[in-house]
């Protein structure tokens, strides 16, 4: 089996933008975390949002999935503003991340059912789309396993189909592949571009500056400020580098904090 | 042995630097202190008590003068019907209801026997249990005085009596029992977290793959919890004779012992806990479910020993708690020496020795 | 150094073979299975690392380095095979390579409500040696994080507690290091600085053993293995392992990238195809003719504007990609595509 991506192009920018930030702020204290920020992501758009550790990303994806709010400035994410409906962006929204995505204890059908249950997944539609999903990724081996017995690279992948099960219009992907080996990584993508396809816009962190490479546009978050926000061929062109790894040395290495 | 100094003074920062360890340290204490000899105390005061038909005839009456002389009670005479009672009890209105037959007199002095009934809130049994031993004692004493000055005219002193409690003072008997706790708390669940915390941050490793002798890893982590530990029993002890009034009757150095000796069982107890476990939360909730109810259950301060049924008599020789409480019971509230509490300081050695041991056999110099 | 010779004076009988001298690390047919077997985490695995070499093990979570690290550093016990560290036997003389190696876990292993200076102190006061004792070896990482000195573990970013937890592995002078993946989580800028840092330490004479998860970060290494599902795929300098990519690797981009690796995936010329960065990866299958120009040919041909095709010299993350692919050693390898 080869490694292989199915991309396509994002979806032209629809008239709302599924998300839409402007001067977000937000301040602990003294400490400015997110430092007004501004930007729009596409409907259907890939969109990496990568920065040093510290620079304020974790804490500005917090503000836009509804989990924190912010000090100032405005947003709103699938419509829906960031003050007032949390609770409707919650509902609009998935979510994946490195550290929590899956009960370790449940088999990979128990774990979709959970989430789906939780996003008001009807019981009808889990019955059936569920043991599809299982069958989509391969799993029907591993259906009676627990979650915590497969490999990392398959994980992420059950990961990233449970946070799309209730069809949201935005995911938000926290550092999706750390450690994942390159061919499941790859895979992985796949399913981003997929998701992508179908209208889906994608919300997603990296270490990883290859897969930078892969986002129709991305920013580069330093000391809670944006500062750059292109695509990845504009942005090698403007600092004159051969590939992303060299755009982000570059801007991050000016970097006065790191992580808190 | 700079190593293990700098590594105690080590554990030392730790504790001092956690604002939770500090609190179950020093808070609890405290709490429990005040809690057991306050609010959870089956000591009486101000009890409601009905009397009825307390003016049937003169010797109803003396008693009822008598009753409501002692402070226990607050005495209501009123004359109710059983289902009335029930309906007091069941609002919580009265603690107790006392009985007088019609011709009570009659019956205790020409018969020679009357019959009283008591009627107590069982839903509380440690109060209701104090509140009838207080009305038999009460009657007893009236009974004695009759009898022994049946031919002279009556002068009434009532004077109640109840051994090694002679104040009534419900919170004694509980400064053992939260001694043993808060020791076992501070030694068992600290210790047992303060290992295992090593391992969940990875420490561990590192201080395995280092010349430190792994075993001393756990002597280091242990002597923190003595030194607290004693100063815990200090301030229980300060608390105990000078807020509740609770007096040491023998020997300070012999109790101090008996408690160094409890201390190193319940250290040894949580350092074979940390042996066992990989997370803090498991450690704790072993400390705490396999070791705190046992203690609370079995020890016989809260529920007394002689009502369980004779398999939970055997488990309760298991507990060290039992042992500690039982000795220092002992020297504290009845100034028994050494000869009293030998057989119980040597089953808290028996079980330090085995405990030890396991401990030490088991210790990992590895990982897995 | 003192302290150095105070520990052998503690073992007379355990001095390192002489023959083991050049080679401080030696695993030899290693295999490690846990939960009864069900997991084989470690198969059959062997490798020397050379004195003063920087040996970086590569490979994704889950591949067995860890418990690799683990064996070498006496902490886990393999089932079967044998290894040695500094010439000691890592089961036998487990005590000799505790008082002689530097390790740094994978979580960084700092307590975190101890300053730095209290933790740098500890862990130089648990290996029997004091921090100035070889001051001269951590100066250079020790003077980016004096300026915090007084503050809590804690509260340090993590690029500096990177930076703290390798002073403390190294406050001893180890002759041989081990760090388990120092690099993983760690942003871009951090990572170089941690690469710098361990290329000064080579300079000293310190055989390092590294791993990550990182294939960009094998060329930094003077040697690598290729790990995946406890077996090592490759070892070898970063050059010879990219020298034995058996076939001709190809470099494609056009306008539409999307769209021109979807065609190239159902083209039975092309034996693989893969998205690398901003190009796509293309082997081909047996053919006659010029590769370039039946690349170009086919993609043009498909409608695609702006095309270049240019032969590559493989990375590490090409071979691994290969290994892993032809080998069916991977997991991933029942996937829907």
């Amino acid at each position: 089996m080869d490694p292989q991506i199915n991309l396509k192009p994002s979806s032209p920018a629809a008239a709302g933008a599924a998300i839409e930030c402007k001067e977000l702020t937000k301040k602990f204290g003294d400490f400015v975390a997110v430092d007004r920020i501004s930007f729009h992501v596409n409907p259907g758009e890939i969109f990496g949002f990568l920065g040093a550790n510290g620079a304020g990303k974790t804490t500005a994806m917090r503000m836009l999935c509804g989990l924190s709010y912010p000090s100032s400035g405005h947003a709103t994410v699938a419509g829906f503003d960031v003050y007032r409906q949390q609770e409707k962006i919650k509902q609009h929204i998935g979510y994946m991340s490195q550290k929590f995505s899956l009960y370790d204890d449940l088999t990979p059908l128990e774990n979709i059912t959970f989430f789906g249950g939780i996003y008001g997944v009807a019981d009808k539609v889990i019955k059936e789309r569920g043991p599809a999903l299982i069958r989509s990724l391969g799993l029907e081996n591993e259906a009676s396993k627990l979650v915590g017995a497969l490999p990392l690279g398959w994980k992420q992948k059950l990961a990233f189909a449970v946070a799309m099960f209730h069809q949201p219009r935005i995911v938000f992907l926290d550092e999706p592949t750390g450690g994942v080996d390159p061919v499941t990584r790859r895979q992985f993508w796949d399913m981003i571009y997929e998701a992508a396809g179908t209208g889906v816009t994608i919300f997603v962190t990296t270490h990883y500056m290859d897969e930078a490479e892969y986002c129709n546009r991305i920013t580069i978050m330093v000391d809670g400020k944006i500062e750059a926000l292109d695509t990845p061929a504009h942005l090698k062109q403007r600092f004159a580098c051969d590939n992303m790894d060299e755009v982000f040395y570059r801007l991050a290495r000016t970097a006065r904090r790191s992580d808190s | 042995m700079k190593q293990l100094f700098v590594f105690i003074r080590k554990e030392f920062y730790h504790v001092f630097r956690d604002r939770r360890t500090l609190l179950i340290l020093f808070g609890l204490p405290l709490v429990q202190i005040l809690l057991f000899g306050y609010a959870l105390t089956s000591e009486v005061k101000n009890a409601d008590l009905v009397i009825m038909n307390g003016s049937v005839d003169p010797l109803a009456q003396q008693l009822t003068a008598k009753l409501r002389s002692a402070a226990f009670f607050n005495v209501q005479e009123k004359q109710l019907s059983p289902t009335a009672i029930e309906k007091e009890f069941k609002k919580g209105n009265i603690k107790a209801a006392l009985v007088f037959p019609s011709g009570f007199s009659s019956d205790f002095i020409k018969a020679r026997h009357a019959t009283l009934q008591v009627l107590t809130d069982g839903s509380e049994p440690n109060i209701s249990k104090t509140i009838a031993q207080y009305i038999s004692a009460i009657v007893q004493d009236f009974q004695r005085e009759h009898q022994a000055m049946a031919p002279a005219p009556l002068t009434i002193t009532p004077e109640l009596r109840m051994l090694y409690n002679e104040e009534g003072n419900g919170s004694i008997n509980y400064v053992p029992g939260v001694l043993a706790l808060i020791l076992m708390i501070v030694c068992t669940a600290l210790t047992s977290v303060a290992v295992v915390r090593e391992k969940e941050t990875g420490t561990m490793e590192v201080l395995l793959v280092s010349p430190f002798k792994p075993v001393m890893v756990l002597v280091a982590k242990a002597v923190p919890f003595l030194v607290l530990s004693l100063a815990n029993f200090s301030i229980i002890l300060l608390l105990a004779v000078y807020v509740l009034n609770v007096p040491v009757a023998g020997s300070l150095l012999l109790l101090f012992l008996i408690t160094l000796l409890f201390i190193i069982t319940s250290l040894s107890f949580g350092l074979l806990i940390s042996n066992a476990t990989s997370s803090q939360q498991v450690a704790l909730l072993i400390s705490m479910m396999g070791l705190m109810l046992p203690t609370i259950i079995f020890t016989g301060f809260i529920f007394p020993l002689e009502n369980m049924p004779l398999i939970f008599q055997w488990i309760s020789n298991l507990i060290p708690a039992k042992w500690y409480y039982a000795a220092v019971k002992a020297v504290m509230l009845k100034g028994l020496g050494i000869a009293y509490v030998w057989k119980e300081m040597l089953m808290l050695c028996i079980m330090t020795t085995l405990l030890l041991t396991i401990t030490v056999k088991r210790f990992k110099i590895r990982l897995a | 150094m003192v302290k150095c010779s105070s520990m052998k004076k503690n073992n007379p009988n355990s001095a390192p073979a002489a023959d083991h001298a050049d080679m401080p690390i030696i695993a030899d047919h290693i295999s490690k299975s846990y939960n009864k077997g069900a997991v084989n985490a470690l198969r059959d695995v062997s490798f020397e690392v050379k004195k003063g070499e920087l040996f970086g093990l590569i490979g994704p979570d889950g591949a067995g380095k860890t418990t690799l690290f683990r064996i070498l550093t006496t902490l886990l016990q393999a089932d079967k095979g044998q290894a040695r560290v500094s010439g000691y036997d890592v089961v036998k003389d487990y005590k000799q390579i505790r008082s002689s190696v530097g390790y740094m876990p994978g979580k960084f292993s700092l307590y975190q409500d101890l300053t730095v200076e209290e933790n740098l102190t500890f862990f130089a006061t648990l290996f029997g040696t004091s921090v100035a004792a070889h001051y001269e070896l951590i100066k250079d990482i020790y003077d980016q994080i004096k300026p915090f000195s007084d503050r809590r573990a804690g509260k340090l970013s993590g690029g500096m507690k990177q930076k703290l937890a390798l002073c403390c592995a190294l406050v001893h002078r180890p002759t041989v290091l081990f760090l388990d993946e120092p690099t993983t989580g760690v942003d871009v800028v951090s990572r170089r600085e941690f690469w710098e840092m361990l290329q000064q330490l080579k300079r000293q004479g310190i055989t390092i053993l590294v791993s990550t998860p990182y294939m960009e970060e094998a060329v930094r290494c003077d040697r690598i293995a290729l790990i995946q599902n406890g077996q090592l795929l490759n070892i070898g300098t970063p050059s010879q392992i990219t020298d034995t990519f058996p076939v001709k690797l190809y470099a494609v981009k056009a306008a539409s990238i999307y769209t021109l690796l979807k065609d190239l995936r159902s083209w039975t010329q092309a034996e693989s195809c893969y998205a690398f960065g901003d190009l796509l990866h293309v082997t081909l299958g047996p053919h006659t003719g010029d590769d370039l120009a039946l690349i170009r040919e086919y993609a043009t041909a498909k409608g695609h504007d702006q095309v270049t095709v240019q032969r590559i010299a493989p990375s590490i993350e090409d071979s691994f990609i290969r290994l892993t692919t032809t080998n069916s050693l991977q997991y991933g390898s029942a996937d829907q595509s």
